[in-house]
């Protein structure tokens, strides 16, 4: 025995010991869940931390109204099996109160941070869990395992807490809260290695399958409401790399079967898992200025 | 031209596509890079993520969007590390970044600190958790105060390997001569400091020699490239496996059994262990330890495990577990280094702030301020006005509770500690025990 542990087991860990540090900090906290892979294995994470008590934390949905399916189903199973408590935050409903007049392709990413921030403040949250990881953007490459968040639900990069060693410091004022992020130091391929590794399910549209999807600007969308009139509507073999608005999700061509075979395709691909996001490409900052706002 | 790239990086990619069997081998390796911007330490980063083809087409499509003076050869990865718009715009690292690559041997965190002296909180933060330092000199400049001052808070964070990165060869002619100056300069100024492992090597990050691919332009150098030394760079001995301490991090029941959690910070505990639980004073076994649902023999750091003892004894969040021979120093006065990182209030003696070590908070205050290191020459210097940011001092700090820890440089995880400012809520401080 050598007593070393590998890479995942000390990614494992250190993630959970995050949890268990949310869970000693914060009176009241929620996970949020996008039905996305590494929020699925933040939900697995925080199972073997408490086990074999229950997961302490409410699981937190911003449900965009622009979904997969299989991501809604997908979810309805998963909270069923693991006994979780769920609530929906719904973009949907905060589009019609404000009367949101939507474009051709309706991006709700931004509509989202108000509706987190207002869930946030109803429910009392003190700490929300994300999966964001420092591999997938720049500005979150800068951010803290424990991130404040001011009143307003404001991130203020540059006066942020410098964070040592294991040590996480969550004192805050009444009404602040923090974004918790237990994933920050692995990569898209870490996940994928470790979902593979501890055989955890994940939905059937992170695997190749025949869709209905249209093309624009060289990107595939699949085929929604709001695009199938519009567009030309044809078949192909796609899969998911990234979760998020149906309407702004790029899917990759692909004849990625299994784990292995994800696992291959993205160790060669060149592009980013959030290079097919329409939401990033506004401009190098979109990131620092939503997350600014209160972004996830 | 991003279908070139993507082709170029395919066929490079597929080379080295990693053995699956053997990626669950793989160890985790931090290591933190220290040195201005002017000493390249972007640039390097950006080389040892561009050869190791860690950057994704894409990335590299934003880079070239966002430069005003595009080369094709020498492109400004400064870009992709510098991640805040303020960098950006002012051309500086003003916070710590974290970056991730992979090779065949291991997962990589690079964690990328700034150099200038407003910014010694920063690259303390950075280092704290770096199994190595990577310093950059300037062959042009040789040893500046920054190196010195990176190598000093490098021995006082206890960072056993250094790598010497004697940069911008291909400005001095690849002279072999200026290496070797540099290194004697450099060696000299370590003596007096506590490294067991120095290594140099002569580099240039703009152009790629010695990175990842070794240079034909210096075939005096015979040793290895800086991406072999970080490969094969023996680390795991750095832990400490002797004296055995568990933290305790959370206690839940279920079922009238006390589920004990938390993370090794020494030594190997096994099933069976007769231990002792601080501040209790109260000597019991253990019954089981858990990982996850499996029931396990042995634990060791950094594993997250939890425990069930044999007796029901009254444990709590911020008590530590020992062997009964071999416990951690208890006291109520510590003799600490502390450096100040609030740049909103200077260190005040006597006034009250809360002493964290991850599970243990108690109030405390400083009563004695012994004296204040000066950063680039290591002198101790005893007239001093005040400790304000940046600032490195020795102290004595009295603490309302007993608290058990270990001295930083045998155990950092039980050694280690920040002060909170209970007004601001901000982390003012790191404390490493004496």
């Amino acid at each position: 025995m050598n007593y070393i542990l590998d890479y995942l087991e000390e990614l494992e860990a250190e993630a959970i010991y995050i949890l268990r540090e949310v869970y000693e900090q914060f009176e009241n906290s929620c996970l949020m869940f996008s039905g996305g892979k590494d929020s699925i294995v933040l939900i697995h994470l925080a199972k073997k931390a408490f086990y074999p008590t229950k997961i302490p934390f409410k699981i937190l949905h911003i449900d965009s109204g622009h979904n997969f399916h299989e991501i809604i189903e997908f979810r309805e199973k998963l909270i069923k099996n693991e006994n979780l408590d769920l609530i929906v935050a719904s973009v949907e409903d905060y589009a019609r109160i404000n009367d949101y007049s939507e474009k051709e392709f309706p991006d709700r990413n931004r509509l989202q941070i108000p509706v987190l921030l207002d869930i946030i403040k109803k429910e009392n949250f003190d700490a929300a869990i994300g999966g964001g990881r420092r591999d997938e953007e720049k500005a979150r490459a800068k951010e803290r395992v424990f991130s404040h968040r001011n009143i307003r639900g404001q991130w203020d990069p540059e006066n942020q807490r410098p964070e040592l060693w294991n040590i996480y410091n969550g004192n805050k004022k009444e009404k602040e809260h923090f974004r918790i992020f237990p994933l920050s130091n692995w990569t898209e391929l870490d996940i994928w290695h470790y979902i593979k590794k501890e055989r955890i399910e994940i939905p059937a549209i992170y695997f190749s399958h025949k869709r209905k999807v249209i093309i624009t600007n060289g990107i595939i969308l699949a085929a929604s409401d709001y695009s199938v009139n519009n567009y030309k509507v044809i078949e192909k073999k796609v899969r998911c790399r990234t979760v998020g608005d149906i309407n702004t999700t790029g899917l990759w061509e692909s004849e990625a079967k299994t784990i292995d075979d994800i696992i291959k395709e993205i160790s060669v691909s060149g592009i980013g898992e959030r290079g097919k996001r329409t939401d990033d490409k506004f401009s190098i900052t979109s990131m620092e200025d939503r997350k600014r706002k209160g972004y996830f | 031209m991003i279908n070139f790239l993507l082709q170029v990086w395919k066929t490079e990619k597929e080379k080295d596509i990693f053995d699956m069997e053997n990626v669950n081998k793989k160890k985790l390796f931090r290591f933190t890079t220290i040195g201005s911007v002017d000493n390249g330490k972007s640039t390097l980063i950006g080389r040892l993520l561009h050869d190791s083809k860690a950057i994704y087409a894409d990335q590299y499509e934003q880079l070239k969007n966002n430069q005003n003076s595009w080369q094709t050869e020498e492109i400004n990865l400064a870009y992709l590390t510098d991640g805040l718009k303020r960098e950006r715009e002012e051309g500086i690292t003003i916070d710590v970044a974290y970056r991730y690559f992979s090779t065949p041997r291991r997962k990589f965190v690079i964690v990328d600190s700034p150099g200038h002296i407003e910014y010694t909180r920063n690259m303390i933060t950075g280092s704290s958790n770096a199994n190595a330092a990577l310093i950059l000199i300037d062959a042009q400049k040789g040893l500046d105060e920054q190196t010195k001052r990176h190598t000093i808070i490098s021995s006082l964070l206890k960072i056993g390997h250094i790598v010497v990165c004697i940069n911008k060869m291909d400005k001095v002619k690849y002279q072999k001569g200026v290496f070797e100056k540099i290194r004697k300069e450099y060696e000299e100024f370590t003596s007096k400091l506590n490294f067991s492992d120095v290594r140099f090597v002569p580099i240039s990050a703009l152009k790629g020699d010695n990175v990842v691919i070794k240079s034909g332009n210096m075939p005096w150098y015979q040793g290895p490239t800086l991406m072999y030394l970080l490969e094969s760079m023996y680390f795991s001995s750095d832990r400490d496996l002797v004296n055995c301490r568990f933290p305790i991090q959370s206690v839940r029941e279920k079922e009238g059994r006390k589920y004990i959690s938390g993370t090794i910070a020494g030594g190997v505990f096994k099933n069976g262990d007769k231990i002792m639980v601080l501040p209790l004073m109260k000597i019991t076994m253990i019954k089981n330890i858990f990982l996850y649902n499996k029931n396990i023999q042995e634990a060791f750091p950094p594993m997250s495990i939890t425990m069930e003892l044999a007796d029901a004894l009254n444990v709590r969040r911020g008590m530590i577990i020992a062997r009964p021979n071999n416990i951690p120093v208890g006291s109520k006065i510590l003799d600490a280094m502390l450096c100040w990182f609030d740049d909103r209030g200077i260190l005040l003696k006597n006034k009250k702030y809360i002493l964290f070590s991850g599970s243990k908070k108690v109030f405390c205050k400083v009563k004695e301020i012994f004296y204040k290191i000066n950063i680039n020459t290591l002198h101790r210097d005893f007239e001093y006005d005040i400790i304000q940011a940046n600032d490195i001092a020795r102290v004595k700090l009295m603490i309302e509770d007993i608290i058990f820890y270990d001295s930083f440089y045998i155990n950092k995880n039980t050694g280690s500690f920040i002060l909170i400012n209970p007004e601001t809520n901000n982390t003012v401080a790191a404390v490493m025990m004496r």
